[in-house]
């Protein structure tokens, strides 16, 4: 240091400050190490991660952006507008939402019950069908009592498309993410078939085109609008039954059966719970929900069942993205609420963006993409952050301290 | 003494050792703190505790997988540094750990070859580190085929195998981290005869426990922590069992524990020559007759692996009986469902808590009802009553001393004695009439054993019939009224406890009749 008298006042004055400054920074560093180490804020930055790692996919997805020669500024403020810009954009986004959000419900059941569930899209197949066939049976009976018994037979149909896997896993054994695959392909070619000859729409069958879809339904058998948009009953239902699927899942002794056995069979066995009875739930329930999601795109969204002849030529791939949505939303139904929103509006949004800045329809599918793979990396950090916290707190075994007995205080002198 | 400072492994001997004022600090709990430890060559030097009173910590330091926050390591008098296992394998420390670090699905010689360098660069020299194997395992009388694939090996091999890596690398001190506890009392005893081996050739040893009587059998020096603090030091031969055990828990320890008068009543239990499989295909059990009553404990001993498992699980209704019949309070309940039989008031304790009796990720609350979720005052219709579940908990910790930071704290965030606690609470507040008990010490520390026994005693004396299946022939000579020695799936023998000594019970654990 400098002890020239001129610079000495000034030295002591910094060194002061400096010494304050460590002091402050201490109590800085501890303040944020308690803070870090309290339990709530872990739990809000485990909250707000997938939030982070969506911004971080839209930042490389900006890097492609401009790759295009497109400012990404302006790509995706036409996404933000496109998506939540005006009323009927938002209406349009929580459409999309909905049968996001009816799949991921059914995927919350199943994977806490530990059975992958990869047949969303056979299984909203199947409950259209059925709910489509109710709708163009029943036509003398009233709207309000067809609309249920459709969305009923929606519930009913996911549920058996979705039960046989169960049966299948539980009693002989069969990878369910295989039959559940296997399963989509048979209900495509089942609506293929149907959409084609016996379902077919009798305008169409008399016409050379032959498009597959079916007769429009009675105006009467539309699910009501809730705004003057698109935006129908459905999405209204789905937000219901995200609170009962909670109540399921937290709040009865079904729910607690299926966590226990998705959880730990072994010792749910032991406890008396009949473990393959749960499994069959598990999936029966996923593929309820999706099925339900089938009924609500046909009675909601298209008055009629249409497809190109690929499944996500009448789902959309919902019965996919709604894995992504419940996996987003930490396979906790209110939190897929958000997710499923995001996802609808990065669907709406990439649309209007694609108008707007010109950009390839493949670059918003690499985009959703981005969305998906951070999302899934950050999970994977959070399960690490968190295993490296319990190991913290157990320390070799140890249990940590409890509330009430205050840990070995440091300044004692030993032995 | 003159050319030996070298092991027969060729490695230089550590002479000295030498941990001093090792100070370490977690987020709110001090592991160690100022902790003096020593190791010579030539000696086993015990580090006895309870479950979390500092071992682990300690030697992981010296291991470098923790750095202390104060302290230092001497090395025959010489300070040195370790960051990482790399120097302290460098400075020829080994560690065998309680959880053995071995690739299933390789031979021995490919695991024991793993993370080193080959000597013929890009391609692996397997031969020679076969040939180095097996002189090692003639120099240290290590029974093992290099070529062997660890699946294919016992527990107790697979230890050996651990041992074999270390020494490959060159350790002349080696930590052994609770070592016996995956090892059948035979294991055991062979263990000691290699430890001892390795002594006698200048090894330095250091034998982490909380086994007494191993660590008094095995042991030179023996020091003992508690609170991460150190209570001291002492030669092995100048101390005794309970000596240790005061200084471990910090307290007088009452071994045997007062069983008090209770009239033996009806028969609860009943087995009639029960035969079933087990899950090598090969025969469980072997036509089992046996009887507990009301104010009793029966003990089953034997060892491991004799049919004890298949004896809880055709009781408990998780194995199929193929033969026989079993009757709960007069009434037969052969192959009846699991839940079929637990609402008939038989309560179990399992062998592998971890895996049967928690749920880790529940919360403590949801596992105090695992059983009796579907009952009231848990639930009523189907739904979950939140206020009894949480009102349960809370007796059950307060009842059972069970030291979580709350209910709502994930069971996989207690320690091994505390889970057993809830397990036991869970069990034994149902007010059982029959208790099934399988390994319910097993793993436990002095404090907590103590309680889990009590815990069955209080029940006796309520009346309940109890079967305590126990490889420990401690725990079953304290507890039993009568011992049933169980080998290869039959009672070889039941005999009263006041006839039983631990050497006619031995014979009958070998199979032979005294």
């Amino acid at each position: 240091m400098d002890d020239a008298p001129s610079y000495g006042y000034l030295s002591v004055a910094v060194i002061r400050s400096l010494q304050v400054e460590s002091v402050l920074h201490e109590v800085m560093a501890a303040t944020m190490k308690k803070v870090f180490e309290s339990e709530w804020v872990s739990r809000l930055i485990d909250g707000l991660l997938p939030v982070f790692a969506t911004l971080a996919a839209l930042l490389v997805g900006a890097v492609m952006l401009l790759f295009l020669k497109v400012n990404p500024i302006e790509a995706y403020k036409a996404l933000w507008v496109g998506a939540f810009g005006t009323s009927n954009a938002f209406a349009e986004t929580l459409v999309k939402a909905t049968p996001l959000l009816l799949v991921g419900l059914g995927i919350c059941i199943s994977f806490r019950g530990d059975v992958i569930n990869i047949g969303g899209e056979g299984q909203m197949i199947i409950g259209a069908i059925v709910a489509t066939w109710v709708g163009l049976t029943f036509t003398t009976l009233p709207g309000w009592l067809v609309i249920t018994l459709a969305m009923l037979a929606g519930f009913a149909g996911g549920a058996v498309w979705g039960g046989i896997p169960g049966v299948l896993k539980a009693y002989f054994r069969v990878n369910e993410i295989l039959s559940t695959v296997m399963m989509n392909a048979i209900a495509v070619q089942l609506m293929n078939f149907l959409l084609r000859g016996p379902m077919i729409d009798p305008a169409q069958a008399e016409l050379a085109s032959k498009i597959p879809q079916t007769a429009r339904l009675l105006e009467i058998f539309r699910l009501p609008r809730l705004i003057p948009t698109r935006l129908h009953l459905g999405a209204l239902i789905a937000v219901i039954l995200a609170v009962l699927v909670y109540i399921l899942l937290w709040r009865t002794t079904l729910g607690y059966r299926i966590r226990a056995v998705g959880q730990n069979p072994h010792a749910s066995r032991y406890a008396g719970i009949k473990v393959p009875r749960y499994i069959v739930l598990a999936l029966l329930l996923s593929g309820a929900f999706s099925g339900l999601a089938g009924a609500t795109q046909v009675f909601g969204v298209n008055y009629r069942m249409i497809t190109d002849g690929s499944a996500s030529g009448f789902t959309g791939s919902a019965g996919f993205n709604g894995i992504v949505a419940a996996l987003f939303g930490q396979l906790h139904p209110i939190w897929s609420i958000p997710a499923s929103i995001l996802f609808g509006a990065l669907l709406v949004g990439a649309n209007s963006m694609q108008r707007v800045v010109q950009v390839p329809s493949a670059l918003v599918i690499a985009l959703n993409g981005l969305v998906v793979v951070f999302v899934v990396s950050s999970e994977i950090w959070r399960q690490k952050r968190q295993r490296r916290r319990l190991s913290v707190a157990r320390q070799d075994g140890d249990s940590p301290p409890p509330a009430d007995e205050q840990p070995v205080p440091h300044t004692e002198a030993g032995t | 003494m003159t050319e030996s400072n070298k092991l027969p492994s060729g490695r230089s001997r550590i002479d000295s050792l030498e941990m001093r004022g090792i100070t370490k600090r977690f987020p709110g709990v001090l592991a160690n703190y100022k902790v003096d430890f020593d190791v010579k060559s030539g000696e086993v030097h015990a580090l006895l505790g309870v479950n979390g009173a500092g071992k682990s910590t300690l030697m992981k330091i010296l291991y470098g997988l923790y750095h202390p926050d104060e302290g230092e390591i001497l090395l025959n008098g010489k300070p040195v540094t370790i960051s990482s296992p790399k120097d302290s394998i460098h400075l020829g420390i080994g560690m065998i750990h309680q959880h053995f670090m071995l690739v299933q699905t390789l031979t021995v010689a490919e695991n024991v070859a793993l993370g080193l360098p080959s000597s013929r660069g890009a391609l692996t020299d397997l031969d020679r580190v076969s040939k180095r194997i097996l002189e090692l395992a003639d120099i240290y009388n290590l029974k093992i085929d290099p070529s062997a694939y660890i699946w294919q090996l016992s527990v107790g091999q697979q230890q050996r195998v651990e041992i074999i890596k270390a020494l490959y690398r060159g350790a002349a001190l080696l930590i052994l981290d609770e070592p016996t506890a995956v090892l059948t009392p035979q294991e055991v005893d062979e263990l000691f005869v290699i430890m001892r081996q390795m002594v006698k050739d200048g090894h330095a040893l250091i034998f982490i426990s909380h086994k007494l009587h191993e660590v008094v059998e095995i042991s030179h020096r023996v020091t003992v922590l508690r609170d991460g603090r150190k209570i001291g030091t002492r030669l092995t031969s100048e101390t005794t069992k309970q000596d240790l055990a005061n200084w471990m828990v910090g307290r007088e320890v009452g071994f045997v524990p007062d069983r008090g008068k209770v009239e033996i009543g009806e028969i609860r239990l009943k087995l009639e020559r029960v035969v079933c499989g087990s899950d090598r295909g090969t025969p469980g059990l072997r036509g089992v007759s046996l009887d507990v009553h009301s104010g009793e404990i029966l003990g089953v001993a034997g060892v491991s692996g004799n049919g004890q498992r298949e004896l809880a699980e055709t009781i408990t209704g998780l194995r199929k009986v193929t033969g026989g019949k079993v009757f709960l309070e007069g009434k037969e309940i052969t192959n009846l469902a699991p839940g079929e039989i637990t609402d008939r008031m038989l309560s179990y304790i399992p062998e592998e808590r971890m895996r049967d009796g928690m749920i880790k990720d529940f919360t403590v609350a949801e596992n105090m009802i695992l059983r009796e979720h579907h009952k009231l005052p848990y639930s009523r219709y189907g739904f979950l009553n939140l206020r009894g579940i949480s009102k349960h908990a809370d007796d059950l910790i307060k009842q059972f001393r069970v030291k979580t930071p709350s209910q709502e704290t994930h069971a996989k965030n207690l320690s091994g004695g505390n889970i057993q606690k809830v397990v036991l609470a869970r069990e034994i507040s149902r007010n059982p009439h029959v208790i099934i008990a399988a390994q319910p010490t097993r793993g436990l520390d002095i404090g907590a054993t103590e309680y889990v026994r009590e815990q069955l005693l209080v029940e006796r004396r309520k009346g309940a019939a109890i079967m305590l299946i126990s490889e420990d022939l401690d725990e079953i000579l304290a507890l039993s009224d009568r011992i049933a020695v169980i080998y290869e799936g039959q009672i070889m023998d039941i005999v009263p406890r006041a006839t039983a000594t631990p050497e006619k019970l031995g014979l009958l654990m070998a199979g032979v009749h005294p």
